[in-house]
């Protein structure tokens, strides 16, 4: 990567957090807030949150390889990829809701915007979702996402990724982040993913291949845990005098 | 104690749509007939610095329901809960940036043991170009208390009214609108906050 201005503006931890200004990524370049953030503390409109409210999830929006009600199956290398989500103290965040979205084997979103001549699947939404369960983990099986290039700079790729949205225990916990595969060899090229400041942000990102999720002559298995900001868990569990 | 390294933050991108934008996903109407409250009606648009619409942001919003009281576990307050009202909302902008959203007038919560704040919406900003969502917050120019509200009290005076939404003149009918630009840049640059996580 080439040099590249980087803004001192960051919320949250500034040795894991990206800053809002990073201009090898240019869509940070007119919308990144160059006043500096206000401090705030914990009122109870950040100590709650919407987590609890969210419901209507089944069992079938976890498996993106069969979700799209066309009976038929997405077309790719099935993956299994599972994990904890925690806390910063590492105690699980249960029973939280965790939405997630990716292109196709081939590298295409289904979204509109997303043009480039690469084959859509039919048989392939690149959605889904679940809650954690009582340890923290969540679980999908899907197809292993294509690369796919993007006009931000000369011949750009996106490595392979998910994107996931959190919601955790309160609004301080919000996160939504992309998932990376271990061994993609476009990560040292990517902005997106090069903005997070340190080594060790930059590896907390990135999903190990895991033979024991590997389920035989059936998918291959990658695991990533997730470690949301905000107040611990144990702050909700605490019995109150 | 030793603390685990946080996930970091990534842009939502601009294929969000059909996931966080599914249809029971998205929300910009958190009432239904039975809600107790004075429905609002919330518009603006997300500008960045080019003062340019913003057409792939998404505004989620939490805030308490008429009583002040949050649909949460934390909030052990003996208030009323109204399960007509969850409190959350998840609205997309349009393609030139413009947003709008349907609720009720939230309540005055607690700052501490002496103080309340004055009524208001939590609003979190995701879009393409955000490598972080932006924390910030909404309230009104006809609520008393806003101009005691002790958060606000922390923001430079000139900039408050960068948060606060004005009542638009000559509305009618059952909802009060209300109207808020979100400018994520430069001239009259909305306050975005850093929450304390501990």
């Amino acid at each position: 990567m080439s040099t590249t201005t980087i803004g001192d503006i960051v919320r949250g931890d500034a040795e894991v957090f990206p800053p809002y200004l990073y201009e090898a990524y240019r869509s940070t370049i007119r919308r990144a807030p160059t006043c500096a953030l206000v401090e705030v503390p914990l009122t109870l409109s950040e100590l709650t949150g919407p987590g609890p409210v969210i419901s209507a999830v089944t069992p079938e929006d976890a498996d993106l390889t069969r979700n799209a009600g066309t009976g038929g199956e997405a077309m790719g290398q099935r993956i299994i990829v599972t994990g904890h989500v925690l806390d910063g103290s590492g105690a699980p965040v249960k029973n939280t809701l965790v939405e997630v979205w990716q292109a196709n084997a081939a590298g295409r979103y289904i979204h509109r915007r997303d043009q480039w001549p690469a084959p859509l699947d039919p048989n392939f939404l690149g959605i889904g979702r679940c809650h954690t369960n009582d340890k923290g983990e969540y679980r999908f099986l899907t197809v292993m996402p294509g690369a796919y290039p993007w006009r931000n700079h000369a011949n750009a790729w996106r490595p392979s990724h998910i994107h996931f949205s959190l919601f955790g225990n309160s609004w301080a916990s919000r996160l939504v982040t992309q998932m990376y595969f271990a061994g993609d060899p476009l990560l040292p090229l990517d902005p997106i993913f090069n903005s997070s400041p340190t080594e060790r942000a930059r590896a907390a990102m990135i999903a190990a291949y895991a033979h024991d999720v590997t389920e035989p002559e059936w998918a291959l298995g990658w695991r990533w845990d997730i470690v949301l900001d905000g107040p611990d868990a144990t702050t909700f569990e605490a019995p109150r005098t | 104690m030793t603390r685990l390294t946080l996930t970091a933050s990534q842009t939502v991108g601009p294929f969000f749509h059909d996931c966080l934008m599914r249809t029971d996903a998205a929300c910009d109407v958190l009432v239904s007939d039975s809600t107790e409250g004075k429905r609002i009606r919330v518009e603006g648009r997300v500008l960045d610095g080019d003062r340019a619409g913003v057409p792939d942001a998404v505004l989620e919003i939490w805030q308490a329901n008429r009583h002040g009281r949050y649909n949460h576990p934390s909030d052990e307050r003996d208030l009323p809960l109204d399960p007509a009202f969850t409190g959350y909302g998840r609205i997309a902008t349009q393609s030139d940036g413009q947003f709008c959203f349907t609720t009720i007038k939230p309540g005055a919560v607690p700052f501490d043991r002496r103080r309340l704040q004055a009524p208001h919406i939590s609003v979190a900003v995701l879009g393409r170009g955000l490598l972080n969502h932006l924390y910030t917050r909404l309230y009104f120019d006809d609520e008393p208390l806003t101009a005691s509200d002790p958060i606000l009290q922390r923001i430079p005076t000139e900039r408050r009214t960068t948060l606060i939404a004005r009542r638009a003149e000559g509305a009618s009918g059952r909802e009060v609108v209300y109207k808020l630009d979100i400018v994520l840049q430069g001239a009259n640059e909305t306050v975005f906050f850093d929450i304390a996580s501990r």
